[in-house]
């Protein structure tokens, strides 16, 4: 049975490194395993997304409509603009920090309010939180991401913490390992 | 060792493993990683070149002398380098050439949707199609076999979903080819009338052998299922069918799309009750079958713009579609915009206050078309901006002189902007060039050009002058400016769109995202002083919003570049 995991956010907000860590950490556990990254212009302040893919067989490098286990949002509206692609019952773990896309910012829209109330009412069950605030306790606002797969990483229960902070120092240059070690427990623990 | 890799990074393993020793690329989204990632392994010598044609006559001078050989590119790129590549085909090679061709299906960061496959149809050589990263590598690998058996190059088509996807790939050891002296051949080599004539037959001759060896090949392989159902396929819709599918069908999955079998493609539809084919982009597959006289569905219900997934196959074919819920709310969109500091913002903010027509061009800079700056007006492809705006002038003369520029990005202007501006140099037009000078090849991710000093390993390298460069080319007003100073950009722009003589303004400030560039703190707004006039929010920065009447920065963004304190009558941005 495939699993599937959306990262989504704003171009330059690190979401490459949330995946390339998934992307270690699946692999080492032994399953088949895809991750989809968008490269180019989109990385520049659009709205991004990553699809990370693990099971026996993975064919698809995508995830489509319906199929998304856990969306993992670094950005509040990006998570309600991706939760089409959420399973119904389906988990979505969000950072509740609002980047005003250019059309807010231009005054051509409002960023829509309540959202996360209105996610909630859609069969989905969200965990909410300020992962910048606690990115910032780990020591940089850069470390948003490791803050999200610590939550992330308490619901997969067959994975030991372990694994994951194997992963972390595969992944992660040294000399920001400690840095992302303490936001990824705080995500974990939150 | 099994590992992930990215297809891009699987080609370049590829190369490594199959004992290539020359690569020569230009950048270009999706295919960019495959040079980046071949870069890393000192085996090979690796470069960035000006362009696609220069690229591939590099890889083609190289594979003469006798060493295997790789240039890779974007779709639109083979455009600029299908002139050797047609000729290519003539000459055929000696060590073997591999071409990187990666199309753009769902124009993630493209200009358009062009399909590379009618490129290799009609220069007439083989082009495999990998469907994941393992195939990415092991096709690399076989390519150079097959260029060396069938005196040709060889082109291996990437797409995005492909190219940016990481899948297990097991990896190997680096090869040595075998030798290939390089020899004096006139008829083979120098491709006049003469030899050239004798060498098209050659060509016609290679299809068929190719032809022969495609019914058989490795990698056209036939997965049997329910035949009420077959399935023709290539590359990532592949898997989007086995996704959708799994045995309840037959697929034949081409791994060689051209030139296509015609006794596999007849058994196979033999075989199935109904026979689809599915292929992003233009129906070569499905008219290929109708050629065989086969009745196939494919356009007449899949789409011929945008890439696929699972759904949309599903969809289409009368599969049901998981459920799933969206929000009722409108979503304002997030398209891309210029990075909070970028050196481009300044300059466009601009050009768009002076009222100025804007001819584009291909980088970062295109986003100056976007609100609020909304001050690009045309963008065709690379060098387009410069060749384009000698034309405009010349339909217009006085009329649009003076307020019409051309802007072309630093890497783009050594693409293939020199030789426009060699035609307003040569034909002379009142035409006003600025080259945005950010010292890098910024949207495809920071590779080196020959104006940046360094190469693509990050070592020293020549460094072409843009001044003295274009002053050469005989233009006597060239100035420079840093885009950070609205004022003395603005100035620039006036006296050289009023001058009566052809200009060049070079707006010079490196990349807010290269490493080396040093930040300053984010501003802060003096909340009493900030009037909520919204002066600041013309520039269209990411960092700035309005909260309650006042401007906010955002300080993750803000790198204190400064340009919006210029804007600010109240003096209400702070340092």
């Amino acid at each position: 049975m495939t699993k599937n995991v959306m990262i989504v956010g704003v171009g330059g907000q690190g979401s490459l490194l949330a995946s390339k860590l998934l992307g270690h950490l699946l692999l080492e556990q032994g399953y088949d395993v895809k991750v989809s990254e968008v490269h180019g212009m989109s990385q520049r302040g659009g709205s991004v997304v990553t699809y990370v893919r693990f099971g026996d067989a993975v064919y698809s490098p995508i995830i489509d409509k319906g199929e998304a286990d856990y969306i993992v949002s670094f950005e509040k509206l990006e998570a309600a603009r991706w939760m089409e692609y959420l399973k119904p019952g389906g988990r979505v773990i969000v950072n509740t920090q609002e980047i005003d896309p250019m059309p807010v910012i231009t005054g051509a829209a409002q960023y829509p309010a309540d959202l996360v109330e209105k996610m909630r009412g859609l069969d989905a069950q969200v965990d909410d939180m300020d992962a910048l605030a606690l990115a910032v306790e780990a020591g940089s606002a850069k470390a948003v991401n490791l803050v999200l797969i610590g939550r992330l990483s308490r619901y997969f229960k067959d994975i030991p913490e372990q694994a994951w902070q194997d992963a972390i120092t595969a992944c992660v240059p040294p000399k920001f390992l400690e840095l992302n070690r303490k936001a990824f427990a705080l995500g974990r623990a939150e | 060792m099994k590992q992930l890799m990215l297809g891009n990074q699987a080609v370049a393993r590829g190369l490594y493993e199959a004992g290539c020793s020359v690569v020569s690329s230009y950048p270009g989204t999706p295919s960019t990683e495959v040079t980046e990632e071949a870069a890393k392994y000192d085996e090979m010598y690796c470069e960035w070149a000006p362009n696609e044609k220069v690229a591939m006559e590099v890889a083609f001078g190289a594979c003469l002398a006798g060493k295997r050989s790789f240039c890779g590119m974007k779709h639109v790129g083979l455009n600029v380098a299908a002139d050797p590549l047609f000729t290519v085909s003539y000459t055929g090679v000696n060590a073997g050439m591999v071409i990187v061709v990666a199309d753009d299906a769902g124009m993630h960061s493209s200009q358009n949707e062009q399909d590379s496959r009618h490129h290799a149809i009609a220069s007439k050589i083989p082009m495999l199609e990998p469907s994941d990263s393992a195939e990415a590598r092991a096709f690399t690998m076989r390519a150079f076999e097959l260029s060396e058996q069938f005196d040709t190059p060889v082109i291996l088509k990437m797409c995005t979903r492909v190219a940016h996807s990481q899948s297990i790939v097991e990896t190997g050891e680096r090869i040595t080819p075998p030798e290939k002296p390089y020899e004096k051949n006139i008829a083979k080599y120098v491709m006049m009338p003469g030899n050239a004539k004798r060498r098209h037959p050659l060509v016609e001759q290679r299809t068929r052998d190719l032809i022969a060896f495609a019914e058989n090949c490795e990698f056209n392989r036939i997965e049997m299922g329910d035949t009420a159902l077959g399935i023709i396929t290539s590359s990532t819709c592949y898997q989007y069918a086995k996704e959708v599918f799994g045995d309840n069908a037959c697929i034949l999955k081409l791994g060689m799309i051209n030139p296509l079998p015609e006794k596999l493609i007849r058994d196979f539809a033999a075989k199935v009750e109904k026979l689809v084919v599915i292929e992003e982009l233009d129906p070569i597959i499905e008219n290929h079958c109708k050629q065989l006289g086969l009745t196939v569905t494919g356009k007449d219900v899949l789409p011929m713009e945008d890439e696929f997934s699972q759904n949309l196959i599903a969809e289409k074919l009368g599969v049901a579609v998981p459920e799933s819920k969206k929000l009722e709310e409108t979503m304002p969109p997030r398209p891309p915009v210029m990075c909070a500091g970028c050196p481009h913002r300044g300059l466009f903010y601009t050009l768009a206050k002076n009222k100025c027509t804007v001819l584009g061009d291909i980088g970062c800079y295109t986003l100056g078309a976007v609100a609020p700056l909304n001050a690009m007006e045309m963008t065709l492809c690379m060098g387009a901006s410069i060749s384009s705006i000698h034309g405009f002038n010349k339909a217009l003369g006085k009329q649009s002189e003076g307020k019409t520029v051309a802007v072309i990005g630093d890497s783009t202007f050594m693409h293939s902007g020199m030789t426009g501006l060699a035609n307003i140099a040569y034909n002379q037009s009142n035409s006003t060039v600025i080259i945005l000078d950010n010292s890098i090849t910024g949207m495809t991710g920071h590779q080196q050009n020959p104006t940046t000093g360094y190469n693509i390993k990050g070592d020293p390298a020549g460094k072409i002058d843009l001044e003295a460069l274009c002053r050469a080319m005989g233009f006597d007003r060239v100035r420079v400016v840093d885009p950070y100073d609205l004022k003395a950009v603005d100035t620039a722009v006036k006296e050289e769109l009023a001058v009566d003589a052809p200009s060049v303004i070079i707006s010079r400030r490196p990349c807010a995202l290269l490493k080396y560039v040093k930040h300053n703190a984010p501003l802060k707004v003096d909340t009493d002083a900030c009037r909520g006039c919204r002066s600041c929010m013309k520039l269209g920065c990411p960092a700035i919003s309005m909260k309650d009447g006042k401007a906010v920065i955002d300080n993750t963004l803000c790198v204190g570049c400064g340009v919006c304190q210029q804007l600010c009558a109240f003096d209400a941005l702070k340092s």
